[in-house]
């Protein structure tokens, strides 16, 4: 997948993120492609995010019960599948999911408008096709994954309550008393903040991918393809050095 | 030995009113390289208002490499390019884009936004140019864009919907949206066949005479370059080899040049 050497993709990828910070911030703004790109990114994703958050909490519940009761402690699986889902779980799966679905299709979009000549003809047309393609992507991925990680998250939560009740009975306000009661700010904020720069890198790969793919059609896969596998890569170092991080704040 | 632009026949004398052509865009001792592989040395070539230059060269001779830096898609390593009076060279980002609004660009791969309509394709630049300020005038550009090139009733369709001849006409819509003072075409023939080819040679004709654009056009297509040329400049080994009117071109016993003609 990294048909160019390691250090010159991530000096590519490093400068292209430069380009970014850069570019993005001075006028003009590209508001109303941004928007769209948020609607197409963000909304159009929630079904597919929304299933597999269901999913995630179903499992967990369901997969845990028996081990849990074992010990007779049937009463701390919501508490458990809480901190597993908002913690690691929530965030990393629809990153990953994310990752498949919207970096694949940023890349192969951008892919397909470079070998087709679409990002020179925006550019000869008085456009900066980096702020209008690029920009709009990267700040909808980086603002619409934390957005969907925490429906997902509630999703998750409410199908384990679900789980709970398909081989007991437990009422939906103890389900929440115990999975709060558990919950500290230290367990939501680092798992919130670092979903921030896990769409971050979604979307500056794919865009990456995309931007400079060549070759045609066959360039155009690559680019889809690697814009996957390079960001859930990237989303995996990324959860290793964000514990790494709180470990040495004292949030883990 | 190579014959140079000046022994050349004398070009036919031009009407008193022509003498002093205002130059659009001037070509001056430009070289572009790529590794080892030099395309573009020491280039020259200027462009009248009102006028077609044709371009012609083989393939892969430098003719799109050399329209790309006259519109700023690429840089050239040596050499000046002035268009409408500004040197492209050393225009920043801003400068270059409101310079743009004036030159259209025909791809040869038409590069017409697939996801959009034809309508939202010639919106496009008008809207990023602020060229019409109400629905009204927006769909009036848009229906005369269209009707120009005689495609009046495909506004509400898709590009992939187009037939290779309507994309290009589409193509050239999108560019006389903006009522560019010059054009520039790479390659408006390639692929299509020889009655399309045809229509699109007029109609680049017709675009000049109706709106009196000057048009740098690139191409290998000799029914092209003899259709639309006021004047050819042949590109041989990244210079201007030879350049006159198409006929000149044509009398002239130098086999490198008598090869395109055969």
């Amino acid at each position: 997948m990294l048909e160019q050497p390691l250090l010159t993709e991530a000096g590519g990828m490093a400068h292209f993120a430069g380009r970014f910070f850069r570019e993005g911030f001075r006028p003009r703004y590209e508001v109303g492609e941004w928007l769209y790109q948020c609607y197409v990114i963000g909304y159009q994703s929630l079904p597919l995010v929304g299933v597999t958050g269901f999913i995630m909490g179903m499992v967990l519940t369901l997969q845990s019960r028996p081990t849990m009761a074992q010990f007779g402690a049937e009463s701390w699986i919501p508490a458990m599948v809480g901190l597993t889902i908002i913690r690691e779980m929530g965030p990393i799966i629809t990153a990953l999911i994310f990752a498949g679905k919207i970096g694949s299709s940023i890349g192969a979009e951008l892919g397909s408008m470079r070998v087709t000549e679409q990002i020179d003809a925006m550019e000869v047309s008085g456009t900066n096709p980096f702020k209008y393609l690029v920009v709009t992507r990267v700040l909808a991925t980086t603002l619409m994954l934390p957005v969907l990680t925490l429906l997902a998250d509630a999703i998750a939560l409410f199908a384990s309550f679900v789980g709970l009740n398909m081989r007991g009975v437990t009422t939906l306000a103890l389900y929440a008393n115990n999975v709060l009661s558990r919950l500290a700010f230290g367990d939501v904020l680092p798992a919130f903040i670092k979903t921030f720069f896990f769409g971050f890198a979604v979307g500056l790969i794919g865009c990456y991918k995309g931007y400079h793919a060549d070759k045609g059609t066959e360039g155009v896969g690559q680019a889809a393809n690697s814009a996957v596998v390079v960001s859930s890569l990237v989303i995996f170092v990324l959860d290793l050095l964000a514990v790494q991080i709180t470990g040495l704040l004292g949030l883990n | 030995m190579l014959p140079e632009p000046e022994t050349l026949p004398a070009a036919p004398p031009a009407p008193a009113e022509m003498a002093t052509p205002e130059t659009v865009l001037a070509v001056e001792h430009v070289v572009k390289s790529f590794g080892d592989n030099h395309v573009l040395q020491d280039f020259s070539l200027a462009l009248h208002r009102g006028e077609n230059v044709v371009v012609l060269g083989k393939s892969g001779s430098g003719k799109s490499v050399l329209i790309k830096c006259v519109i700023g898609l690429l840089v050239p390593d040596a050499g000046r390019i002035t268009v409408l009076g500004q040197d492209v060279t050393r225009l920043d980002h801003a400068a270059m884009d409101q310079l743009r609004a004036r030159v259209g660009f025909l791809f040869q791969s038409n590069a017409l936004y697939d996801s959009m309509t034809v309508r939202d394709n010639l919106l496009f630049p008008l809207r990023r140019h602020w060229l019409a300020h109400r629905r009204a005038e927006e769909a009036a550009l848009v229906r005369q864009a269209l009707e120009d090139v005689g495609l009046g009733h495909t506004a509400d369709m898709m590009p992939a919907e187009l037939s290779g001849g309507m994309r290009k006409r589409v193509a050239l819509a999108r560019t006389l949206i903006l009522r560019p003072d010059i054009l520039l075409y790479d390659e408006p023939t390639t692929g299509l066949d020889p009655v399309t080819s045809r229509e699109i040679s007029h109609l680049i004709r017709e675009v000049q005479q109706k709106y009196g654009t000057a048009a740098l056009i690139i191409s290998h297509d000799m029914s092209c370059v003899r259709l639309t040329a006021d004047r050819v400049a042949l590109l041989v080994d990244g210079r201007c080899y030879a350049e006159g009117t198409y006929a000149q071109l044509q009398a002239l016993p130098d086999p490198r040049i008598h090869e395109f003609f055969a």
